[in-house]
């Protein structure tokens, strides 16, 4: 199931719990838009422990793009 | 992650040490950083509050906004955003500074108060985690500001960092329009205004830690909320170094006097401790961050911030001209109403602001 999420914009801690809500949900793979650093960090963090590979789309500090596959 | 990891540590074990060593050279006591008290100082000196004894131009704001601003841009991270309900961040800004005053001191200053040994702090500090925690249930619910975007002209996001750079400028210069009464600029002439460590020094450590602290994303309301609502401890590690930093330098240089009486810049009373702070929990997490994350993102650019640190300086106007800052001697009875006041307000507004 893949699932895509645009965080762009919104404060903290949004742009993580809109992810989150996506993996508990089970999605397999996530494409996350969004364009503050300290989103991409958190988010990196989040899915690492979640065992989801990260693989970085696009990334310029103010306009990312990540993909979040599922492990397992 | 590692990487990451050693950013955190060295970015608490250095707000630790300017946070025990800026006391040793003369700030206030357990007042090595307070953006709250700081800021209000700030408000102070330049004459938006006539609170005598605590008006300066506290070069440690002007630090942090100048620090992350230069390290945002040489990051390619300083961005002007806005629109993010800038109104509303403006209100949430002044109660928070209305709940910190009543405790005396914003979150970072708990900590830095915990490590000298003032005991009050302990209380405060549990009526802030209690905050974020009722800030999250607001969270969960669908509670949202909007989105900010890139605004379409940049100059606005140079706003703040030129306001702290102008600060800097005023307590060089001390300029002086009016000969009566001293004005533009005041300056406390008894404790706790009139303490305070070398400029240069005070100023180095706000850079300092504006530099660590954009790099890190710290955040002291994040901390805990991010270990609520993901189990993620990576800011929480930040926060522990600067308590155990401050604290053992605090015992090395015999600043450390642990108790609940005759605590510097403090008072006794548990219940308007834990909910000074509980109020500045519930605003900083419907804000997306602390008083010096405010600060921080401010000087990258976001203007939605700087209108939240904007409204913690009339915050502060409000709390000293409206007899609602608490003193050592304990809270006033109007601080005891604004801070009721500011906890239903910020909840009406965390039900308002709802995704549906």
């Amino acid at each position: 199931m893949s699932e895509w999420v645009d965080v762009r914009g919104h404060s903290c801690p949004l742009p993580l719990m809109k992810v989150k809500a996506v993996m508990d949900r089970g999605a397999t793979e996530i494409k996350v838009h969004g364009d503050t650093p300290a989103a991409r960090e958190n988010i990196t963090r989040l899915a690492e422990n979640r065992n989801y590979a990260v693989t970085e789309a696009k990334t310029t500090p103010g306009d990312w793009k990540l993909v979040l596959t599922s492990k397992g | 992650m590692k990487h990451q990891n050693a950013w955190i540590i060295l970015t608490g074990a250095t707000i630790g040490l300017f946070g025990a060593l800026l006391v040793k050279l003369g700030n206030p006591g357990n007042m090595g950083y307070c953006i709250a008290c700081f800021i209000r100082d700030i408000t102070g000196a330049l004459g938006l509050h006539r609170a005598a004894n605590v008006q300066y131009i506290r070069p440690e704001i002007s630090g942090l906004v100048l620090g992350a601003f230069v390290t945002a841009l040489a990051a390619g991270e300083f961005r002007a955003r806005e629109g993010s309900a800038p109104l509303v961040r403006f209100v949430l800004g002044a109660l928070m500074m209305i709940g910190a005053l009543v405790f005396l001191g914003c979150p970072l200053r708990g900590i830095l108060r915990l490590a000298g040994g003032d005991l009050n702090a302990l209380v405060g500090l549990a009526g802030f985690i209690a905050g974020v925690a009722a800030g999250i249930q607001f969270l969960k619910r669908g509670f949202n500001l909007g989105r900010s975007t890139v605004s379409k002209f940049q100059a606005g996001g140079y706003v703040l960092p030129l306001v702290a750079a102008g600060l800097l400028l005023l307590l060089v210069i001390k300029p002086v329009f009016d000969v009566k009464t001293g004005g533009p600029i005041f300056f406390s002439k008894a404790p706790p205004g009139s303490l305070h460590a070398p400029v240069l020094i005070s100023l180095l450590a706000g850079i300092a830690g504006g530099f660590l602290a954009q790099r890190t994303r710290l955040c002291l309301s994040g901390g805990f909320r991010d270990f609520f609502l993901v189990r993620d401890t990576y800011l929480l590690k930040g926060y522990g170094l600067i308590f155990l930093v401050a604290l053992i330098l605090n015992i090395i240089l015999g600043q450390f006097k642990p108790g609940f009486l005759n605590q510097p810049v403090a008072h006794t009373s548990v219940v308007w401790n834990f909910l000074g702070l509980f109020l500045v929990g519930l605003c900083a997490i419907l804000l997306g961050g602390c008083p010096l994350r405010q600060l921080i993102l401010a000087g990258e650019g976001d203007t939605d911030a700087a209108m939240a640190v904007l409204g913690m300086v009339a915050g502060a106007a409000l709390a000293h001209n409206f007899m609602l800052a608490s003193s050592p001697t304990g809270p006033t009875f109007y601080g005891q109403v604004a801070v009721v006041l500011g906890i239903i307000i910020t909840g009406a507004i965390g039900l308002v602001y709802r995704e549906v």
